[in-house]
């Protein structure tokens, strides 16, 4: 399909419309630079296996026509550790909710990364529990206003890339849905890494985050993604330091990657048995 | 000529054997006692015929990589014992909905919580048909020596495919740990069930949660022809999330009648002397050798006793047991729980005050004379 112009309907399944985000959520626009990412790719719908947990983030497996895996709330990670390790050929995409991925779902995140397994793990980070009607998540940070914090959170949130990072990621990214093509750019990137990639974009939640926190309508949130990240190493990082970085901050091509590590393995093991 | 075929080992290494005997491609798990060697043996086994081990971050992942594992069309199994059966639940009724073939050995210990972990006990038999929530059906089976532990083994397997369910395969800490002998059958000489796939061809519409008029769903594995969508909500015939009130109570008819309606071929039992028995012991697992025990000797000495070893504990096979004990004086559950399977034995049968539980607690092996003591009650004997 690379060959032929983008047309999203060759990538979904029209009959799981209408979805169920409300309006202006930034979540159609990392489904569109997924769909993109992968056309520009050229790979087969058959060859992606898209697993998710539960969220409002993880009903996109349902929309593609990849063969799709919507599981139970944050074990994403190891349903798609079953598929990629028996069978390693396929491409596996696990898009994640922030408490999807690092709340309830936390050990697998980073026991996955310390593997180095090859699936790629866009979070979806807007920064609350959308689908419950807006609890705080471990994203959220301190003083923020959230259902579950109506006098304002004091739980500290977790820095994605840095978590990702430290527990062995060999492909860590950052963007916003603001930046559509890097955003589109870097999930390509991420798929063709060999390894457990992690790629973290920021997407406004209007509904649930915004208002109680009043950040505005959806375009005003995203002005912000506009206006409060850098490209990593920016000189505006001088005067601002609080500005977010975006981009590749990990690319690794020498730590083995799990499946192949397990293929030497099986070679060892028969090698015993012959 | 040295017969490689004949073992003298554990339990759970006999489990492990009737895995590979069965086909077994995938296992995930976490260490946990007293189930650990079913998970040693497996890294050590599944690599040298190809096949892949994993040691998970948890039971819980542990359960989702065998499921995932088992949509690219994979033989899959994970190994726990209490504990992790507990944690593994939210994940097992996720495989009951999305109607996924996987093998969980339960090793039980003492609970509740973390118990008596290096001590049998069966008090896991309702968490097995209870233990994730909501409405549904499953099968679990149990076995009392090597041989039929092998062999449930295969049977669980073969149930799994036959069935699109998971299957609990209930041993206990004293079968998963003694060592007996074990004589592995020739290829051929027990059934192994292959998954029933698709016939539809790539480019027709393909409805992966239509049942066939058998209740059947032929399957199509991840990376195949046939792109689907696979959830733990109510659903279509396509997979996809769906709550209309026809839907949602026609799929759990099925999930439930596809079990149920089969209660008479997953049902496995074995019997002891129980033509002329006017009393019955019923009895499964380890628990079972003693009531075999027991009835042996007493028919020595002219007692008209039988025993009845359950090897498929859910769905229930309440009719078999009802047409069983339909001629006994009385019926004698010998358990190791606080009365478990005694509770569908009175619901099965006809006369529930002539049933009665021999039952112990403390992490030992029940004894025969346990048992003795409450027969000797019930013949008016005296203790």
């Amino acid at each position: 399909m690379k060959n032929k112009k983008f047309d999203f309907k060759d990538y979904i399944r029209q009959r799981f419309f209408p979805h169920i985000w409300c309006p202006g959520c930034g979540h159609g626009i990392v489904l569109s630079s997924l769909l993109r990412a992968v056309h520009e790719l050229g790979l087969n719908k058959n060859e992606i296996v898209i697993t998710s947990g539960i969220g409002c983030s993880s009903r996109i497996s349902g929309y593609v026509d990849f063969h799709s895996l919507h599981t139970i709330h944050g074990r994403a990670l190891s349903f798609a550790t079953g598929v990629k390790l028996s069978k390693p050929d396929l491409k596996a995409i696990v898009p994640m909710g922030d408490g999807d991925a690092l709340a309830i779902g936390g050990n697998h995140f980073i026991h996955a990364a310390r593997r180095n397994i090859d699936i790629t793990a866009i979070v979806m980070n807007n920064r609350i529990y959308g689908m419950t009607g807006g609890q705080f998540s471990p994203l959220s940070g301190c003083g923020k206003q959230a259902t579950t914090a109506p006098y304002s959170t004091i739980d500290r949130e977790f820095d994605v890339v840095d978590l990702a990072k430290s527990a062995g990621a060999t492909f860590v990214a950052r963007s916003t849905v603001f930046h559509a093509n890097e955003c589109k750019d870097i999930i390509k990137k991420g798929i063709n890494h060999k390894g457990f990639s992690v790629v973290e974009i920021l997407t406004q939640c209007p509904t649930y985050y915004g208002r109680k926190n009043k950040e505005g309508d959806a375009v005003q949130m995203m002005e912000n993604y506009k206006t409060n990240t850098v490209k990593i190493g920016s000189k505006k990082l001088e005067k601002n330091p609080g500005l977010i970085q975006r981009g590749i901050f990990v690319e690794k091509n020498d730590v083995p990657e799990y499946c192949e590590a397990y293929d030497r393995i099986i070679e060892t093991a028969m090698k015993g048995q012959a | 000529m040295k017969n490689n075929n004949i073992r003298f080992i554990q339990g759970n290494e006999a489990c492990v054997e009737g895995a590979i005997y069965a086909g077994i491609d995938f296992f995930a798990g976490y260490p946990i006692t007293p189930s650990t060697e079913i998970l040693e043996h497996l890294a050590a086994r599944l690599p040298q015929k190809g096949g892949k081990f994993i040691q998970m971050e948890d039971e819980i992942a542990s359960m989702g990589a065998i499921i995932g594992a088992s949509l690219t069309g994979k033989k899959v199994m994970t190994a726990t014992s209490g504990p992790g059966f507990s944690l593994k639940q939210e994940a097992l009724g996720y495989a009951c909905m999305a109607e996924i073939p996987c093998v969980i050995a339960n090793v039980q210990r003492g609970g509740p919580s973390t118990g008596n972990p290096t001590h049998v006990s069966q008090g896991d038999v309702n968490q097995a048909r209870w233990g994730t929530h909501g409405d549904h059906s499953i099968i679990a089976l149990t076995a009392s020596n090597h041989q039929d532990v092998f062999k449930i083994t295969v049977d669980a397997f073969n149930m799994a495919e036959t069935y699109r369910t998971p299957v609990v395969l209930l041993l206990d800490e004293t079968i998963g740990h003694m060592r007996e002998k074990l004589v592995i059958p020739e290829p051929g000489e027990l059934p192994v069930v292959e998954r029933l796939r698709t016939s539809v061809k790539g480019g027709v519409d393909y409805h992966p949660y239509l049942p066939r008029d058998d209740g059947r769903l032929p399957m199509s594995d991840f990376g195949g022809e046939h792109r689907y969508n696979v959830t733990g909500l109510f659903h279509d015939m396509w997979g996809f999330p769906n709550n209309n009130p026809n839907v949602v109570g026609g799929l759990l008819r099925h999930l439930v009648d596809k079990i149920e309606n089969n209660v008479n071929d997953i049902c496995m039992y074995k019997e002891y002397w129980l033509d002329d028995a006017e009393y019955i012991l019923i009895s499964y697992g380890s628990s079972a050798r003693s009531a075999i025990h027991l009835a042996k000797n007493r028919r020595a000495r002219g007692i008209k006793i039988g025993v009845l070893e359950l090897q498929t504990l859910w769905p229930f096979p309440t009719e078999m047991i009802r047409e069983k004990c339909a001629g006994a004086k009385a019926v004698i559950v010998v358990e190791m729980n606080m009365g478990q399977v005694v509770t569908q034995v009175k619901n099965a049968v006809d006369n529930p005050n002539s049933v009665f539980l021999a039952n112990k607690i403390s992490g030992e092996l029940i004894s025969p004379e346990d048992i003795k003591s409450l027969l000797r009650m019930i013949q008016g004997k005296g203790v």
